[in-house]
């Protein structure tokens, strides 16, 4: 076993620990704090990728936006919450079999695919070119479109948030 | 060097501890947290496939790219309505959410 994939096996455990720990702590703080853990092993997994680009954005906008974003929620929230009752509802056990089923069968998916194995040169290649990607965003026949219906979206969504969370002074029910 | 489909099992696994999440969970904002591993793991799955498939194009970052913006759009806006819900009915508990039902 080489090294990388020692780290890979490492990463993807205490990955994945962490998000079974999510879905599962009883207190919402706890399971914000594992889904920061899993956030980052996510990170580390971009960086084996060879995409330090997405690394970098990784731990920006998930552990320094999208985490402290739900854990200011949890701490908004949790005054009511009591947290002696069940933590998941009375159909968890079927939301477990969805699970279990969906992975067996995109496993069976993968088994069945025969390009899992690539032989291409591209394997052993280069990291990603971050000077291109920026220019293919911005560049007409490349994927100015998308880059900026996503500014929009972004706008759009930044702008209801605010609506959405704004107190009304008159009490508008 | 990792294989490949290494990447797409670890990728499914947190998938579908996302989804278990997501469908198990009462609180809103574990909820939210489910669709946030979900949304990481298919993050993995494109940059894997980018990564051993076709490396030498941009298309792959670019729609991981979209997939970030998205995700802090969902994050954002679902944030800002569970807030929203908590402050009218002093509860996150997805069941006991029930102001639209008829």
């Amino acid at each position: 076993m080489s090294g990388t994939q020692f780290i890979f096996l490492v990463t993807a455990g205490v990955t994945l620990a962490a998000a079974v720990m999510t879905v599962s702590a009883r207190k919402m703080m706890h399971a914000a704090l594992w889904l920061v853990l899993a956030l980052t092993g996510v990170a580390v997994l971009f960086a084996l990728l060879r995409s330090s680009f997405f690394a970098v954005v990784q731990v920006l906008v998930y552990i320094g936006a999208i985490a402290i974003l739900i854990i200011f929620s949890v701490m908004l929230t949790r005054r009511v919450v009591q947290e002696q009752r069940p933590r998941v509802n009375r159909l968890w056990w079927v939301a477990a079999l969805l699970a279990l089923m969906l992975f067996t069968g995109l496993v069976a998916t993968l088994a069945s695919w025969n390009g899992l194995y690539p032989t291409g040169q591209a394997v052993a290649g280069h990291p990603e070119d971050i000077g291109a990607l920026g220019l293919a965003l911005v560049d007409p026949a490349g994927f100015v479109i998308p880059f900026e219906v996503a500014s929009l979206l972004l706008l759009a969504a930044l702008v209801g948030a605010v609506f959405i969370a704004l107190e009304r002074k008159g009490g508008m029910q | 060097m990792i294989p490949l489909s290494w990447y797409l099992i670890f990728a499914a696994l947190l998938f579908c501890v996302g989804l278990y999440g997501v469908l198990a969970r009462r609180n809103a904002i574990g909820i939210m947290m489910g669709v946030e591993l979900m949304l990481n793991a298919v993050n993995i799955n494109l940059l894997a496939f980018w990564s051993y498939l076709y490396a030498d194009r941009l298309n792959g970052l670019v729609f991981v790219a979209i997939v970030f913006v998205a995700a802090a759009a969902e994050a954002a806006v679902g944030l800002a309505l569970i807030i929203s819900a908590y402050r009218r009915r002093n509860t996150v508990i997805a069941e006991e959410l029930t102001m639209l039902k008829g």
